[in-house]
């Protein structure tokens, strides 16, 4: 009974000054919080809204327009099931805004049928989409209409016809900012379009959308199409697709979540270890009056139980706060509106597991109160010897749990492993350091040396030194904010674009015929540029692989066969004589040249497209070119750098045996400005509407854009990290600072000023804040290349300015916290804080 | 005669220091009766504290042992011994050794409230009252003086009536003035309750008060009073011989 009033009372004076330990778990909380329910949201929309994104209950596709006989059999099908169908074909095209005489790289989507089947489309007028089913006329989406200085009732010219605006398009379900900002969409009638934009060679693609409402139904018209050739896809598998794809960003988020959590249980064991040894002196004469071992540790554990409430409890109201920011961080990138609800669960869940690991985290340094001997009241250096089993068993809860945990989140026992193997790496490995710096410590100070160096020195490896505890909290939280740091970095430098180089061609024109090749020339030299590049393309498809005929292949539902997307897939394919500089020969010889007369061509494929259609250097690839079937060898492997603004191919052949097959051409120019390029464009596509332009410029400063976009949101996440760190940080440095004080004090008795007592924290604390730092910053670097390395499969090359960073500001701040803490007792007469600490 | 409240039998204290053994006490047996006063004194370092720490149970000996109300410590664990304490040890330390965040009534209350007393805050009262501080229940440690600090601990240390206390040097931080009363106390509040006084000190004068007294020095018991001690202190003297 007595165990509830004492803990209230002890914790009297206390608490204000375990607001750290409150903070340090309530961000770890929120941020898990936040992510769960961001989480949870985001599954609700993905499975409320994939119907919607994916624009019915049925895709029925072809890589190509369709075809009179295609529609019969769509139209037939759509009968005997009931369905209602949407017809789609899409294709890149130059769109002319004739009211302000500019040419626009868009992706056209010309559609008939009651579009949307599922979802509402949002759009100006409200009669905007009736007008656009009935009249004929164009629907373009808000930013194309902004970016042309068009508006509502304006026109628009496709090839040779030309469209009425008669809607401006705010929202469709599935579209996701990002996806338009590299080609925003333009709606036509499907039955209006030139029909020469979607001839040979053009990049089209057609769909059939079917809303049926019975699944017997959709499983009759899913056969019925695969038979008759389409290439089929069901809302349910998509949703299945989704549904993993969003759990994978789940995960990492969750990742985030753990280590903010793992952060703040760093900050609580660092405040609940000076408080521990605070409360040695109370705890012992409690002893003394005859309280068991196990009741003082009840007293400390209700604290640590109630104080980790509040925190929790603070963390869940903090996480509910910031879950309204992430929508609107990650909306760019979602094709599904993530609502903004309360997840009961994850409120639920973050209190508990914020309770449980506050209670854990604290129990480990609270164990030791236990073990206060009641003799200490009489010796105060009376201490507990040896090994605490009760430490070891709530060391090894504490892992279990951290292992459950982690597991939990990201369901898969692997990624727990490595992530707790990895910390614990780190904690023995900087247990060895804090080691070596203790017995370097006492050699290592020179009489020549500065008193208060001397003095900071020697505090490392003095009696009752804080090496060990504040390298281990300081250097884990240095390791594991670096580590999500620097991987975010690994990752951005990933998609980091290319510098604009004189070389570089800055406008492409696609879909150039062979017999347009000359005069599109001709444009270009009339406008004063030059051809960089021409680049061949033939379209084909894969009959057979290693003899295997495509169809038997796409048969075998076996999970251990090639990917059946990749055999079922258009392949556009050049030739040419070498390597591009974004290529690099991973395996074989590649071949420039060879004979038409061949009866087998060297092909060289991109090794993750051959590991994909499981095939080995040496095997055999027949490729079916406009219905002739060419046999190939791979002969050599490449490794694609995708990110780079150039034309990439899975496959590429030697120059001779396709020279003559049907092909179009990529022409490379360098316009230099934006005046030239938009001139160049005009002029090509009123010669030639079949031919797309595509400013690089203007995309790479979109994808620059998205880009940004993304760092923005990492960094966002990785702020939860480096706010709990800096909690941790306060926390340990304290630890150090109770010990401090006296010795302070006792200096300032005997003559030392207080510039010098000042000089000797800052010694002692840039030190160890630098040996953390250095530590961290090695674990960070080995942990950013495993997880590059093996999680994200991207090169890594550590920022050198994050490490000097790191290794400038963490004992500049840890020196500041240092300074400031010991402030308070700098100011006062040293004969009153003597006083005080009796 | 009654039987002895405290029995201590031939105790031996060794530590490891620096790698060899230290003994700082050895061979130092006594009783004390309910109601008898005891002082412990000897120079620095001859191991009174040791003594006092091993008969109150907060430390093992390495030999020999200690019978506090009836019951052998050696078999007991740390808890058992606790609940021991609880139930007839109070202590009044030279630091006072108050709890800083409860209030004078809340610390003389802690004893009375570990045994389960329901009229522990009233009792508490009565103490401090009988102590002289009324007027200061609501007070903290840090808002009373030095002497006013170990009034209360004497106060918490009679809570419960104890039948054996262990006082060590109760008026070692304390002026003259102050400690005399703090002596007076001390000697009033054992008279009045009859609990054994257990008394560390320095003080020729403390000591001189006690019924009794068992000088210490190296660890082994010198000069003893004979006249003044029961025939187990005879064996003592002629081990110490």
């Amino acid at each position: 009974m007595l165990i509830f009033p004492l803990a209230w009372r002890d914790s009297r004076g206390m608490r204000r000054r375990l607001v750290l330990y409150i903070g340090a778990m309530a961000m770890g909380v929120a941020a898990l919080v936040a992510i769960r329910s961001f989480g949870d949201n985001l599954s609700t929309a993905v499975e409320e809204q994939t119907i919607e994104v994916f624009g019915g209950d049925l895709q029925a596709r072809r890589g190509v327009p369709f075809q009179e006989r295609d529609d019969i059999v769509l139209d037939s099908i759509a009968t005997a099931t009931g369905a209602t169908l949407v017809r789609e074909v899409s294709f890149p095209s130059m769109a002319l805004f004739p009211a302000s005489e500019v040419t626009r790289f868009v992706q056209v989507r010309a559609l008939d049928g009651p579009y949307p089947l599922y979802g509402q489309v949002e759009a100006f007028p409200e009669t905007a989409v009736k007008a656009f089913r009935d009249t004929g006329g164009a629907m373009a989406e808000a930013a194309l209409l902004l970016q042309m200085n068009a508006e509502v009732g304006d026109s628009v010219r496709v090839g040779n016809r030309t469209y009425p605006i008669v809607g401006r398009v705010d929202r469709v379900p599935g579209q996701s900012d990002v996806g338009s900002l590299v080609g925003p969409q333009l709606y036509l009638p499907r039955g209006q379009i030139d029909s020469t934009l979607t001839g040979f060679g053009s990049r089209t693609r057609s769909t059939a959308f079917f809303r049926i409402a019975s699944a017997d139904e959709q499983e009759k018209a899913a056969l019925a199409l695969e038979e008759a050739g389409f290439r089929v896809e069901r809302a349910v598998e998509e949703q299945a697709e989704w549904t993993e794809a969003t759990g994978d960003l789940a995960r990492f988020l969750s990742l985030v979540g753990v280590v903010a959590l793992l952060l703040g249980g760093l900050g609580v064991a660092s405040a609940m270890g000076v408080y521990a040894r605070e409360k040695a002196e109370t705890v012992a004469t409690l002893r003394c009056l005859g309280l068991s071992s196990w009741r003082v540790l009840a007293i400390y554990a209700l604290q640590a139980l109630a104080l980790g409430t509040v925190g929790a409890g603070i963390g869940v109201i903090l996480g509910v706060g910031v879950q309204r920011l992430l929508p609107a961080v990650l909306a760019p990138f979602l094709p599904v509106t993530v609502a903004n609800d309360l997840v009961p669960s994850a409120l639920l869940e973050g209190l508990g597991v914020g309770v449980v690991a506050a209670v854990l985290f604290a129990l480990l340094p609270l164990a030791a109160v236990r073990r206060v001997p009641p003799l200490r009241a009489l010796r105060a250096d009376a201490t507990a010897r040896g090994l605490d089993p009760l430490r070891l068993v709530l060391g090894l809860a504490l892992l279990g749990a951290a292992y459950g945990f982690v597991f939990l989140q990201t369901q898969d026992w692997r990624i727990a492993l490595g992530f707790l193997g990895g910390l614990a790496v780190s904690f023995g490995g900087l247990a060895v350091l804090a080691a070596v710096v203790r017995r370097l410590a006492r050699g290592v100070a020179r009489p020549s040396w500065p008193f208060a160096w001397r003095q900071g020195i020697a505090n490392l490896h003095a009696p009752g030194n804080q090496t060990l505890v504040l390298l281990l909290a300081l250097g884990l939280g240095v390791f594991l904010v670096l580590t999500l740091g620097l991987t975010q970095r690994a990752i951005l430098d990933g998609l980091t674009l290319p510098r604009d180089d004189e070389q570089r061609p800055d406008v492409v024109l696609f879909d150039v015929q062979p017999d347009q090749a000359d005069s599109v020339r001709t444009i270009v030299a009339e406008q004063g540029l030059s051809i960089v590049g021409e680049v061949p393309l033939v379209q084909m498809r894969i009959a057979a692989i290693d003899g295997i005929a495509a169809d038997s292949l796409l048969a075998d539902t076996s999970e251990a066969g090639p990917e059946r997307w990749a055999i079922a897939r258009e392949y556009r394919s050049t030739y040419r004589g070498g390597l591009t500089d974004t290529e690099v020969l991973t395996e074989g010889t590649f071949v420039g040249t060879a004979s038409t007369d061949d009866a087998v061509i060297p092909v060289s494929m991109d090794q993750d497209m051959a590991a994909d259609l499981g095939v080995k250097l040496g095997g055999r690839i027949t490729w079916n070119v406009s219905g002739v079937d060419i046999e190939s060898e791979v002969t050599s492997l490449r490794e694609i750098d995708w990110a780079r603004p150039q034309p990439n191919f899975f496959a590429v052949f030697p120059e001779g045996p396709l020279d003559a097959a049907p092909q179009t051409v990529v022409m490379l120019t360098r316009a230099q400005s934006a005046e030239a390029s938009a001139s160049l464009q005009t002029r090509v596509v009123d010669a030639f509407p079949n031919v797309s332009a595509v400013d690089v410029r203007q995309v790479l400063a979109l994808v620059e854009r998205v880009l940004g976009q993304v760092a923005f949101a990492l960094r966002f996440l990785a702020f939860f990290a480096v706010a709990t760190g800096l909690a941790v940080l306060g926390a340990a440095v304290r630890v150090a600072l109770a010990r401090r004080t006296r010795e302070a004090v006792l200096l300032r008795t005997i003559g030392a000023s207080r510039e010098q007592v000042r000089r000797i924290v800052v010694a002692e604390y840039a030190g160890l804040g630098l040996l953390a730092a250095l530590m961290g910053g090695a674990l960070a670097v080995a942990a950013a290349w495993a997880l590059a390395q093996f999680a994200f499969q991207i090169p890594f090359r550590p920022d050198p300015w994050w490490l000097v960073a790191t290794a400038l500001l963490v004992p500049a701040l840890v020196a500041v916290v240092g300074v400031l803490g010991s402030r308070s007792a700098l100011a006062r007469p040293p004969l009153d804080v003597l006083r005080a600490e009796e | 005669m009654s039987d002895p409240v405290l029995s201590v039998r031939d105790l031996a204290k060794t530590f490891t220091s620096g790698g060899r053994p230290l003994t700082v006490l050895d061979g130092v047996s006594f009783d004390v009766h309910p109601g008898d006063t005891l002082a412990i004194v000897g120079p620095s370092g001859s191991g009174k504290t040791t003594l006092l720490g091993l008969a109150a149970g907060l430390d093992r000996p390495s030999r020999g042992s200690v019978t506090l109300a009836g019951t052998d410590l050696s078999g007991l664990s740390e808890d058992a011994r606790a609940k021991l304490r609880a139930a007839h040890v109070g202590f009044v330390f030279q630091s006072f050794r108050l709890l800083p965040t409860l209030t004078a009534l809340d610390n003389v209350a802690v004893p009375l409230e570990l045994r389960g007393d329901r009229g522990a805050r009233d009792e508490a009262r009565q103490l401090l009252d009988r102590v002289g501080l009324a007027e200061r229940t609501g007070h903290y440690p840090s808002q009373l003086s030095g002497g006013e600090q170990q009034r209360v601990a004497v106060a918490r240390a009679f809570a419960g009536s104890p039948t054996l206390l262990f006082a060590d040097e109760p008026t070692g931080n304390l002026d003259d003035g102050t400690g005399s009363r703090v002596e007076d106390l001390l000697f009033d509040l054992n008279r009045e309750a009859g609990t054994a006084l257990v008394v560390v000190t320095h003080d020729l004068q403390l000591a001189a008060r006690c019924d009794r007294e068992i000088r210490l020095r190296g660890g082994r018991v010198v000069e003893p009073e004979p006249a003044r001690l029961g025939a187990e202190a005879e064996a003592v003297t002629e081990r110490a011989a």
